[in-house]
């Protein structure tokens, strides 16, 4: 078996609408507990593209851990698939959606974005996006298309009429 | 006896990359010797001096090995160990 290429990580991350809102959604759901799940998609694409939420174990306002039997049935579905977790999502209810010391500490899954999404705000929402590689946090742009492209790695050459750059959520609309 | 042990991205650095290498040992604890004797440095990245790590997951099959007998579980020959760091935050 020979090692998987090294990717070279997006510094964007580019989710769909309906991805972006079921995040959302799931996290207002929560509401006051965080909320937290992941996208995988194929082993190397960096494409978000099977929204799976999960369960957190923790049941808390300022915690969150995946059950751990959900963690293996995940990562061996993950496995049979060969897809890997390209999003890692969680809700801060209270903060900012910014890491916390205890996200870098625990972050491990260097070539994933994780995503982090603020409930604090009723009316509207802050979902942001970061790398997290040996402690060190870097934050990149979020790109909410209308639909993936078939090759999320190939520079949009036409209209991104479907594209908004760091787009605030004013829907405010989550189902409750 | 031989024991596949699965390995999460993370600690492939120490398994020259590697998703599943071999192992032998009766008990997770000899498991775990036996890996850092094939793959040094892998021992400190699963268990401290007080067992297994809190936020790494260690299932013997389909178990998580805390609902076992932890580091003293017995393991036998085509068992297999999956390592997985736990997904978590605050």
């Amino acid at each position: 078996m020979t090692p998987a290429p090294r990717r070279t990580l997006a510094p964007v991350l580019s989710i769909d609408q309906a991805t972006y809102d079921a995040i959302v959604a799931h996290a207002r759901r929560d509401h006051p507990d965080e909320a937290c799940g992941v996208v995988a998609g194929p082993e190397g694409s960096d494409r978000p593209e099977r929204f799976v939420p999960m369960l957190n174990a923790a049941r808390s306002p300022t915690f969150y851990e995946f059950d751990s039997a959900d963690l293996l049935a995940l990562y061996r579905e993950m496995d049979e698939r060969d897809e890997e977790p390209v999003v890692i999502y969680h809700s801060h209810t209270a903060t900012e959606a910014y890491p916390s010391r205890t996200d870098i500490e625990l972050a491990s899954e260097p070539g994933a974005h994780y995503v982090l999404v603020s409930t604090r705000e009723p009316e509207s929402v802050e979902f942001r996006s970061f790398r997290i590689v040996d402690g060190s946090v870097t934050e990149e742009d979020v790109q909410v298309v209308s639909a993936l492209t078939s090759q999320s790695d190939s520079a949009p050459t036409d209209q991104p009429s479907g594209t908004t750059q760091h787009r605030p959520d004013t829907q405010g609309a989550a189902p409750r | 006896m031989s024991i596949e042990v699965r390995i999460p991205t993370i600690l492939r650095q120490y398994t020259g990359g590697e998703k599943a290498v071999e192992a032998s040992g009766g008990t997770l604890h000899e498991v775990i010797t036996d890996l850092d004797a094939r793959h040094p440095g892998l021992r400190d990245r699963l268990v401290d001096d007080k067992g297994l790590r809190r936020f790494v997951n260690v299932y013997l099959n389909d178990e998580d090995v805390r609902f076992l007998g932890g580091l003293e579980t017995s393991v036998s020959d085509g068992d297999h160990v999956t390592v997985l760091p736990a997904v978590a935050g605050g």
